[in-house]
């Protein structure tokens, strides 16, 4: 008898667990089900744009009460932080309750457009929202794969800048790099271990911006993660090289704190920046909110391009960051949606967001609104505009970042540990990747 | 035990005998139906929490269930055994991902379950004679177990920091054990931090179960051994052990359970950047699953895990089961 019960407890136990992977699926719709009654409320989810979640409501809810009053449709916000977003969206895509309008990465959007569950923003729909003139193209092309309607327009829009501490270089007498070389020279020169300072902080435990360093330094060598028919392309000569320089900053130059292995997101590495212990930090243009935050005023840095090494393949300096704004293709409000969406990408809305959220404007004709310093906005608009490659638009690149991401995690924290990684190990490391990939489509 | 029921029954049969000849003339039906009326809300919720779930999960775990799908599962197409091939395919970097994970989980357990028994039996027959403050002891041992999972695991994810943690301040600062700042949560340190925070949040259970246990053990018991001369380890040996016998079957099967399928400690101590020395299975399968979306291999791995904790449950009773009808 006791055996008995004994094992069916085990078993219970077990059983309870070995679904805990899956138990997530079942219990998110509770949260969002005020939004789907027959008034017109739309639920909307925003990300984290702001530097809090507080801060984010307090600056959207007079924008969405100003859209109520036009047109008397409601909206229940929610803001949701980047650590849960992802895992949201796909519970929400999987029980069919989600809210009626989400913002998403735009690195997801050809993902998500895969999951088809959102709503294709075709001829109609696209007119509804303004029609797809008043987006900057290579903006709205990070809304789904190539040569398909889009199921997602860009709303703000971000790019990868070098900050650089404008006391600390003219200390040392130095100009801001032009080229990587520069860069990791004038690094050097202002790295003193002993003092604690450290030319660069780098996220290296976030396989999120580990993932966009191996994109963009891939990209300045002029090779791809992926080739034409979505077959993952990973242990090219020029992916395995652009990791290794990328990598190398902590292994070889010494530039950045060992300690930079467990900054598991972009603002450990911009607070360093912000409190002057380090000189330099390559972060989206978004970083100009904290980095004010903790107590650097806008005349204090400057920022360059992120510089490519001499004689690159291509100048890249950023992939084509930011947000993207998604209706689920299930909901009740589809109109009242789509007036929502041409709401939030009007030329007023964005004006009016361009500053809190630090944003770029993904409208055609549209000025940066984020900063006071002239000679920052125009970088970063060069930069959006002209020197930043889309992240690969295939389904599986949901896959590549957090393969390739997690891998130079692992990369770095052996680095920092006190192992090396040679060219070899890289190329292992991608492989491994690869094949993660190749078995999960 | 057998020989309490045994004279429990009788009395019992014979008052629900008498029940049952008054019952239908009364309330024909009712008492017919009451059992199961009782005991319905108890099958309901075990139908919704663990059997439907499971079969889903089984069911999932033979389809493609992959980004393309889950919006509409029906949809997904019938897989076979395809995701237990992936997931079983050991040249293969999914399926020597598992492997890897799955060894460095049966580390952890074992380690894990060792040391919280240990420090678990150690407390509790410190602490089995009566003196002034035991109770007060006894209460603080019992925090970890009190404190919320996520507060006391956070908590350490900030000591065990390389830079700011208490850890290495006093460990580097203050002791000047060495001169280099070491990591614990990234690299090969990482799985010693797990054990840590796992075996501190377990070892206050073992304390309890066994606590309880003790008190079950005759006092006279005790003092007749020492009256033949028998010391400490001798009466812990000869006595304590042997008594604590059933207690320990069960503790040590449920501590190993538990440890095995942890997923808050890696989840909360790591955050997304989780080291592969502190890779444990559920976590593991946890990511193979969201972070690739692809839930068909997620699930294999999961009833594939879930046939492994039958297995080693089954034996583990069959052997100790065995052992004491022998004894």
């Amino acid at each position: 008898m006791r055996l008995r019960s004994l094992v069916a407890a085990a078993a219970a136990i077990a059983l309870g667990i070995s679904l805990a992977a899956c138990g997530g699926s079942g219990d998110s719709g509770d949260s969002s089900g005020g939004g789907s009654g027959g008034d017109q409320t739309l639920t909307y989810w925003a990300s984290n744009q702001g530097t809090s979640l507080d801060n984010d409501k307090a600056v959207l809810t007079p924008v969405l009460q100003k859209f109520t009053a036009d047109t008397g449709i409601k909206v229940n916000l929610e803001v949701i932080g980047w650590n849960d977003l992802q895992t949201r969206i796909q519970t929400a895509t999987t029980s069919g309750q989600g809210p009626d309008v989400v913002n998403i990465g735009n690195t997801w959007a050809a993902s998500l457009q895969a999951t088809n569950a959102f709503l294709p923003f075709d001829g109609d729909a696209m007119t509804a929202i303004g029609g797809k003139d008043k987006f900057v193209p290579t903006a709205l092309a990070t809304g789904g794969k190539e040569g398909t309607d889009p199921t997602s327009v860009p709303l703000y829009g971000l790019a990868y800048g070098l900050y650089y501490n404008k006391a600390m270089f003219a200390a040392a007498g130095l100009q801001p790099p032009k080229t990587w070389e520069e860069m990791v020279t004038d690094a050097q020169k202002l790295t003193d271990p002993a003092k604690k300072t450290w030319g660069m902080a780098l996220a290296a435990g976030s396989y999120t911006e580990n993932v966009h360093f191996a994109f963009i330094n891939a990209a300045q060598n002029g090779a791809d993660w992926f080739d034409k028919d979505g077959k993952p392309t990973f242990t090219g000569d020029g992916n395995v090289q652009g990791v290794l320089r990328y990598l190398d900053l902590m292994q070889k130059d010494k530039v950045a704190n060992p300690s930079n292995a467990q900054y598991d997101n972009g603002t450990k590495s911009v607070n360093d920046f912000a409190t002057k212990e380090v000189a330099m930090v390559i972060n989206q243009n978004n970083a100009d909110s904290s980095i004010v935050a903790n107590g650097m005023k806008a005349g204090e840095y400057g920022v360059v391009p992120f510089p490519a090494p001499q004689g690159a393949a291509a100048p890249v300096a950023s992939h084509v960051a930011g947000i993207n704004l998604s209706i689920f293709k299930n909901t009740k409000h589809k109109d009242a949606a789509l007036k929502f969406v041409k709401y939030m990408t009007d030329a007023t809305t964005q004006t009016t967001l361009g500053k809190p959220f630090s944003s770029l404007p993904v409208l055609k004709d549209a000025k940066p609104v984020f900063t006071t310093d002239a000679a920052e906005a125009a970088t970063f608009a060069d930069v959006y505009n002209t020197k930043s490659k889309p992240l690969p638009l295939v389904p599986a690149e949901d896959q590549f970042e957090s393969t390739v991401g997690k891998a130079m995690n692992s990369m770095f924290a052996k680095i920092a540990t006190g192992g090396s990684v040679s060219a070899d190990d890289v190329k292992a490391a991608l492989k491994t990747a690869q094949d993660q990939v190749a078995a999960g489509s | 035990m057998s020989v309490a029921t045994t004279e429990a029954a009788p009395a019992a049969a014979a008052k629900a005998a008498k029940k049952t000849k008054r019952g239908p003339e009364h309330r024909p039906g009712l008492s017919r139906w009451l059992p199961y009326l009782l005991v319905a809300p108890a099958v309901l919720l075990e139908l919704f929490i663990h059997i439907i779930p499971m079969v889903v999960g089984i069911w999932m775990s033979f389809v493609k269930l992959t980004k393309f799908f889950i919006a509409n599962w029906s949809a997904a197409p019938w897989a076979g055994l395809g995701n237990y091939k992936v997931a079983l395919d050991f040249n293969n970097a999914v399926g020597q991902g598992l492997l890897k994970s799955f060894g460095v989980t049966v580390a952890f357990s074992l380690i894990t379950v060792a040391l919280s028994w240990v420090f678990g039996m150690a407390a509790a027959v410190a602490l089995q004679p009566a003196f002034r403050g035991r109770s007060i002891v006894r209460t603080l041992f019992l925090v970890p177990y009190a404190l919320p999972a996520y507060a006391g695991i956070l908590t350490w994810n900030f000591m065990l920091q390389r830079d700011t943690g208490v850890v290495n301040h006093v460990i580097v600062d203050n002791l000047h054990l060495t001169s280099d700042r070491p990591f614990w949560l990234i690299g090969s340190n990482a799985l010693v931090s797990l054990i840590t925070v796992a075996t501190w949040k377990l070892w206050t259970f073992a304390f309890l179960t066994l606590m309880a246990g003790l008190q079950s053990i005759p006092r006279d018991i005790y003092e007749a051994a020492s009256v033949d001369g028998a010391g400490n380890l001798r009466q812990w040996r000869n006595i304590t052990l042997p008594s604590l016998r059933p207690v320990n079957l069960v503790l040590v099967l449920v501590l190993f359970l538990w440890t095995f399928s942890d997923f808050n400690t890696p989840y909360v101590l790591f955050g997304t950047a989780q080291p592969p020395a502190g890779d444990l299975i559920t976590f593991h399968i946890y990511n193979a699953s969201f972070l690739t979306w692809n839930f068909g291999t997620g699930s294999a791995m999961s009833v594939l895990l879930l046939i492994f904790l039958m297995i080693v449950t089954g034996a583990y009773l069959l052997v100790t089961g065995r052992k004491s009808r022998r004894a």
